[in-house]
C-alpha cells in the first residue's frame, strides 16, 4: 500500500501545479523509499532509465530546420497556398490532415508527421488561412495539435511491429497467453475507424459553427 | 553500424549549440538546462547510473528554479516567395518515409530496429544543407538561433517525457503495479461483466492520466483485471481484450497534461496562450472514443 505515496505525489503535485519535473523526481525518491530502496539505488534507477530513454527526445533534432524555414517566410507562404483554394475550410484540410495522419501511423511511419516536423510550420498556418477570420486562430491552432495526436494514437496499433504491440505480446506472454503481433493489431482497426468518425465529424461541426459567425 | 550511437552525438551537437547561443544571450538557466541536454546526450553512456541520477538532479533544479525564460519576441520572417521553402520542409517527413524502407534492406549497414531515428536525423542533416544552399540565411547561426529560441519556448517540459519513463521504471522496482491491481480488482462486482469491462478501460485510461503514459498503465491492468476476470472468468478472447484496452489507455494520453510531449510541447510550439488548449481540444473527442472503447471490451467479453 505504501509504494502507491508516489502516485499520490504525481497527483497532488499537479493539482498544486508545482513544477512536473520536480513532482517526478519526488514521486520516485517517495516511491524508492516506502519500497525499502535506498535513496542512492533510487537515483541509480532512475538515472539508468533516464539514459536509457534518450531516443524519446530525439526529435527536438529538427528544431534548427524548422526555425530556419520560419525565418525564411514558411508559415506565411502556407497560408497563401491554401487562401488560393476557396472551398477549402479548416475542418476539411484537418479532416485530410487525420486521414493522412493514420494510415501513415498505421504503415509504421510515426515520425514522417509530428508537431514539430509538420503541425507547427505547415499544418497549423493552412488550417489557420483556412479558417480565415471565421474562428479563432488560438482555437484552429489547437484542433491541428489534437488532430495530429488523434490521428498518430488511433492508427499505430495497427502496424505490427510498434511498441505498444510489442508491450502486450510480452506482458501476454508472461501470462502464459501466446498471441501473434498481427492478432493484436487487426483489434486496432475498429477503434481507428471510430477515432476517424469521431474526430471528423467534429471538424465538421467545427466548420458548421464557424460558418455562422 | 549506424544507429543511436550517430544520432544522439547529433541531438547532443543541437542542444549545445542551444546552450552555446543561449549563453551569448546570458540566458544562463535556459543555457545551463540545454547544456545538461547536450552532455545526457554526448556522454550518456560514459556517466555511469549515479552520474546520470546527477545529471537528473540538475535538470530538474533547474527547472524547479523557475529561473527559465520563454523565447521573447522574434525576428519578423524575410518575405519567402521560392517553392524551395515547401521542397525543403517536405525533405525531412520524405527521407524519414524512405530511409525507414530503405534502411531496413541494409541490416549491415544501418541498424533496423532504429531505423525511423536514423532516418528523421539523415533528413534533418539533408534538409539544413538544402536550407543553407538554397534558402541563404543571411548569417551561417540562424537555423540554430530560431531553433534556440523555439527549444526555449518549449523549456523543461521537452524532458518530462523521459523523466515519465524513468519514474515508471522505479515503480515497476517497487512493485506499484501489483498493488493497484488488487485495489482496483477488489472495486468490481463479483460476476459483471459489465463492471469489469469499466473497470479494465476506465482503470486504463486513469491510470495513463496519473502516468502519462499507457505504456506504464498496461501492464498493471492486464494482470489485474484483463485477463484474470475479462480473459479467464468470462471467457473473452485476448487479443481485443489487450488491444483495445491499451486504446482505452490512449484515449487518457489525450487527457492528461503528463504526456507533455502530445499535450504541452504543442501548446508552447504553436503560441497557445492556454497551457492546457490543446488537452481541451481533444477532451471530447478522447471521451468519446473512451465510451466506444469500453463498450467495445463489453462486447467482446460478453
Amino acid at each position: 500500500m505504501l509504494v502507491l505515496i508516489g502516485v499520490a505525489v504525481v497527483a497532488l503535485g499537479f493539482l498544486l501545479r508545482l513544477n512536473p519535473l520536480l513532482v517526478v523526481a519526488v514521486a520516485a525518491l517517495a516511491t524508492g523509499l516506502a519500497a525499502e530502496l535506498s535513496p542512492l539505488a533510487v537515483l541509480d534507477a532512475f538515472g539508468h532509465a533516464f539514459n536509457e530513454a534518450r531516443y524519446v527526445s530525439v526529435v527536438y533534432l529538427v528544431l534548427p530546420v524548422i526555425g530556419l524555414l520560419e525565418r525564411s517566410g514558411l508559415q506565411a507562404r502556407a497560408r497563401s497556398l491554401v487562401a488560393g483554394f476557396a472551398r477549402l475550410t479548416a475542418g476539411r484540410l484537418l479532416i485530410g490532415y487525420l486521414l493522412f495522419r493514420q494510415v501513415t501511423a498505421a504503415l509504421g511511419l510515426t515520425s514522417v508527421a509530428g508537431h514539430a516536423q509538420t503541425v507547427r510550420p505547415l499544418v497549423a498556418p493552412m488550417a489557420e488561412a483556412a479558417a480565415g477570420d471565421t474562428a479563432d486562430p488560438e482555437q484552429v491552432r489547437a484542433l491541428a495539435a489534437a488532430t495530429d495526436n488523434v490521428g498518430l494514437f488511433f492508427g499505430e496499433d495497427i502496424f505490427l511491429a510498434i511498441g505498444s504491440i510489442l508491450l502486450m505480446k510480452g506482458v501476454l506472454e508472461g501470462m502464459g497467453i501466446a498471441l501473434e503481433p498481427f492478432q493484436l493489431s487487426v483489434w486496432a482497426i475498429p477503434s481507428a475507424i471510430a477515432a476517424f468518425l469521431i474526430h471528423g465529424g467534429r471538424l465538421l461541426l467545427f466548420d458548421r459553427r464557424s460558418r455562422r459567425r | 553500424m549506424i544507429g543511436l550511437n550517430l544520432v544522439y552525438p547529433l541531438a547532443g551537437a543541437t542542444f549545445l549549440a542551444f546552450a552555446l547561443l543561449g549563453a551569448g544571450e546570458r540566458r544562463w538557466w535556459n543555457a545551463g538546462f540545454h547544456a545538461l541536454v547536450a552532455a545526457s546526450f554526448l556522454l550518456g553512456d560514459r556517466l555511469g547510473d549515479r552520474g546520470n541520477g546527477v545529471l537528473v538532479l540538475a535538470l530538474v533544479a533547474v527547472a524547479a528554479s523557475g529561473r527559465m525564460r520563454r523565447a521573447g519576441p522574434q525576428p519578423i520572417p524575410r518575405e519567402g516567395r521560392s517553392p524551395r521553402l515547401f521542397a525543403v520542409a517536405l525533405v525531412v517527413p520524405l527521407t524519414a518515409l524512405l530511409g525507414t524502407f530503405l534502411f531496413k534492406a541494409f541490416p549491415a549497414l544501418v541498424d533496423p530496429k532504429q531505423a525511423t531515428l536514423v532516418a528523421l536525423a539523415a533528413g534533418t542533416v539533408l534538409a539544413l544543407l538544402l536550407g543553407y544552399a538554397s534558402l541563404r540565411p543571411p548569417r551561417a547561426v540562424e537555423p540554430f538561433a530560431a531553433g534556440r529560441a523555439l527549444a526555449d519556448e518549449i523549456g523543461w517540459a521537452a524532458v518530462l517525457p523521459q523523466m515519465l519513463a524513468s519514474l515508471g521504471a522505479v515503480f515497476a522496482l517497487a512493485g506499484v503495479g501489483g498493488v493497484v491491481g488488487t485495489l482496483v480488482g477488489g472495486l468490481i462486482p463479483a460476476g459483471s461483466v459489465a463492471g469489469a469491462a469499466i473497470a479494465y478501460g476506465l482503470g486504463m485510461a486513469l491510470f495513463t492520466i496519473v502516468m502519462g503514459n499507457a505504456f506504464a498503465a498496461f501492464p498493471v491492468m492486464a494482470v489485474a483485471i484483463g485477463i484474470p476476470l475479462l480473459v479467464q472468468r468470462y471467457g473473452a478472447d485476448p487479443a481485443p481484450v489487450a488491444a483495445v484496452g491499451m486504446l482505452a489507455g490512449f484515449c487518457g494520453t489525450l487527457l492528461t497534461p503528463m504526456a507533455a510531449n502530445f499535450n504541452l510541447v504543442p501548446a508552447a510550439l504553436l503560441d497557445l496562450r492556454d497551457r492546457y488548449g490543446v488537452i481541451r481540444a481533444q477532451a471530447p473527442t478522447a471521451a468519446a472514443l473512451l465510451a466506444f472503447n469500453i463498450g467495445l471490451l463489453w462486447w467482446v467479453a460478453s
